[in-house]
């Protein structure tokens, strides 16, 4: 069940120092990344199957091969640790134990779509593991790791690291550039075809940490040993991550494919207390919200989470035992999602602050029937009607909350 | 009061100015490093910085506004962040915070009068599997119990 390819030196003393790193594999897979062409890497890459960790689970090839090549401009690697969906803390656990791993991801990572500058950027709340990662980046710069030449090859790489200061939305990528770029974090309109990312005009790559950081297994090993794990359709591993009722949570590296309740009772230890589970989400608040009754047969796949009527999203699940009242957790749930709207579009900006009024009035006992009915009917405002996914979101969570525990729901109201 | 970067800064803003392709980027890392220098972000701090991003004083008003670490207004000298959503809420923050609210004796979103404590209700921190998570300042506490906050908040000068 657990297989560790990312978190392979997360239990090693001091894995974060370079002198550690390089004793346990770090770099090591740098000599025959560079005697490959960029092109050779990139399709390695694409072979491998590769979906993206940070929640869509888009390809990581198809992605890279968006950037013109060759481009007349300079092209960007962009890596996204703004790791703040509720119940996400994955990205974290790389930075903290093992960011030589991020930063030799990063090297292979740019090579392979021929940028010669790399920036990451990391939440604002996370500063121990901001200061951390640029201890990391200090000591590969000295080392020869980065700068002019590569370890020695023919190669320029720098790396810089920037700071976020307090908005989930900047984790979404479009948003991340427009901050990156000094600006609001609002999403951008989607393009009608597959573009690169826009970095000041530039073609550029946003890709998570946990994506980039399962670059050098692939390059090091062959794609063919990555895609000896996990499924057909969604090769490897993940980091998943267990928080809220759980027994034991945590992060757990697993294949793809894992029995989700054999993860849940094995693993996870079950629910604290002797205590029963009464539902879940599977990665991220974003999902829709999963019955204990329903997750039989689940695997912890994107296949397997869609064909159930849910989302894989960031792997990270939350998990609610049978004492917990659903229309308090919809409540904290809107309120997280109204303090985040970006508030360009008006149903996000309205509708998601509507939504929490009156959730907050059912809650408080003075709600009718009349109310519970509007709040399904945002759901229709809040669905497709957006710039970005955010708003459908909350319709997600409208729609899977009120329709699986109606009876909590509607003995609130007259 | 005007204001100005100190030595250190200057020299990190002049760095920085070669690490991306405009200079429209250095607003965030900027704004972070008036923060720190200053405690907050005085009106006087976004017209240095718009006369040197070639910006408005608007336009940096309207980003520093976008972003909620950073302080508009000074605060108090310890900022107790309480992270509110859903992993922390089952594992407990409502009583967490109502607990330093007894403790403080004022409510969410206020200071104490010698400005040495603010109670603020955050969004996930990122802490999920070590909830409850409270925030003091820049160090996260995990798995936050009220006798970890009784010593911690006790043992602050
Ligand atoms: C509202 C919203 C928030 C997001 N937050 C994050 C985040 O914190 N970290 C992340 O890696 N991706 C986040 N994403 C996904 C990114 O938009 C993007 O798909 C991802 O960074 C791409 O990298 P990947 O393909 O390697 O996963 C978010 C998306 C949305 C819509
Ligand atoms: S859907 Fe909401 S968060 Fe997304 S761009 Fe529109 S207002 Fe902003
Ligand atoms: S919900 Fe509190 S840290 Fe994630």
């Amino acid at each position: 069940m657990i297989k560790k390819i990312v978190s392979k030196n997360f239990d090693i003393k001091d894995s974060h120092k370079l002198k550690v790193a390089r004793e346990n594999d770090r770099y090591s897979s740098l000599k025959k990344l560079f005697s490959m062409s960029p092109e050779a890497v990139l399709d390695e890459v694409d072979k491998s199957g590769l979906r993206g960790k940070g929640g869509g689970g888009a390809s990581a090839g198809a992605k890279w091969k968006l950037i013109p090549n060759p481009s007349d401009k300079p092209t960007y690697l962009i890596v996204n640790a703004d790791e703040s969906e509720p119940g996400t803390f994955k990205d974290r656990q790389i930075l903290e134990y093992d960011p030589h791993l991020l930063i030799e991801g990063i090297i292979c990572s740019s090579y392979a779509i021929k940028s010669n500058h790399a920036y990451i950027y990391i939440r604002g709340e996370y500063v121990f593991w901001a200061k951390r990662l640029q201890t990391a980046i200090d000591e590969a710069y000295e080392a020869g790791i980065l700068g002019d030449n590569v370890l020695g090859y023919d190669y320029k790489l720098e790396v810089t690291l920037h700071r976020g200061a307090g908005a989930y939305i900047c984790g979404e990528k479009s948003a991340l550039v427009e901050s990156l770029e000094g600006k609001r974090g609002h999403p951008r309109l989607k393009p009608k075809q597959k573009e690169p990312e826009w970095f000041f005009d530039c073609p550029s790559v946003v890709n998570n940490v946990e994506t980039i950081s399962s670059v050098p297994f692939i390059i090091k090993e062959g794609f063919e040993a990555y895609r000896a794990y996990g499924t057909e359709k969604n090769p490897g591993t993940m980091l998943f991550g267990m928080s809220g009722h759980i027994k034991n949570p945590g992060i757990y590296e697993l294949e793809f494919g894992t029995n989700m309740l054999e993860f849940i009772n094995k693993i996870g230890g079950g629910m604290r207390d002797g205590k029963k589970l009464k539902a879940l989400v599977p990665g991220g608040s974003s999902c829709h919200v999963l019955k204990a009754d329903e997750l039989e047969g689940i695997t912890l796949d994107y296949e397997s989470l869609k064909a159930h009527g849910s989302s894989l999203g960031t792997g990270g699940m939350i998990l609610m035992d049978e004492t917990v009242f659903m229309p308090k957790v919809v409540k904290n749930l809107f309120e997280f999602y109204h303090h985040e709207s970006c508030g360009q579009c008006t149903p996000c900006r309205e509708g998601v602050s509507w939504s929490d009024k009156l959730m907050g009035k059912i809650l408080d006992g003075n709600g009718t029937k009349k109310d519970l009915d509007t709040l399904l009917s945002l759901s229709f405002l809040l669905n497709g009607k957006s710039i970005c996914v955010f708003a459908p979101s909350v319709a997600f969570i409208i729609d899977s909350y009120i329709n699986k525990f109606k009876d909590e729901f509607y003995s609130l109201v007259k | 009061m005007s204001f100005e970067f100190n030595e250190k800064n200057e020299d990190k803003f002049q760095e920085l100015l070669t690490r991306y392709p405009k200079k429209d980027s250095l607003m965030l890392p900027s704004l972070w490093m008036i923060q720190y220098q200053e405690g907050w972000i005085s009106p006087e701090a976004m017209q240095y910085l718009a006369k040197k991003l070639d910006k408005s004083p608007m336009d940096i008003y309207s980003v520093a506004s976008f972003y909620t670490m950073f302080h508009l207004e000074p605060i108090a000298k310890y900022n107790i962040q309480v992270c509110k959503t859903l992993s922390c809420m089952l594992r407990g923050s409502e009583d967490i915070k109502k607990h330093i609210e007894n403790k403080l004796n004022i409510k969410t979103g206020q200071s104490t009068k010698d400005m040495k404590f603010t109670i603020t209700e955050v969004e996930c921190l990122g802490s999920c599997g070590t909830a409850p998570c409270v925030c003091i300042n820049e160090d996260y506490i995990q798995n936050t119990t009220p006798q970890m906050i009784d010593e911690i908040l006790d043992g602050l000068k």
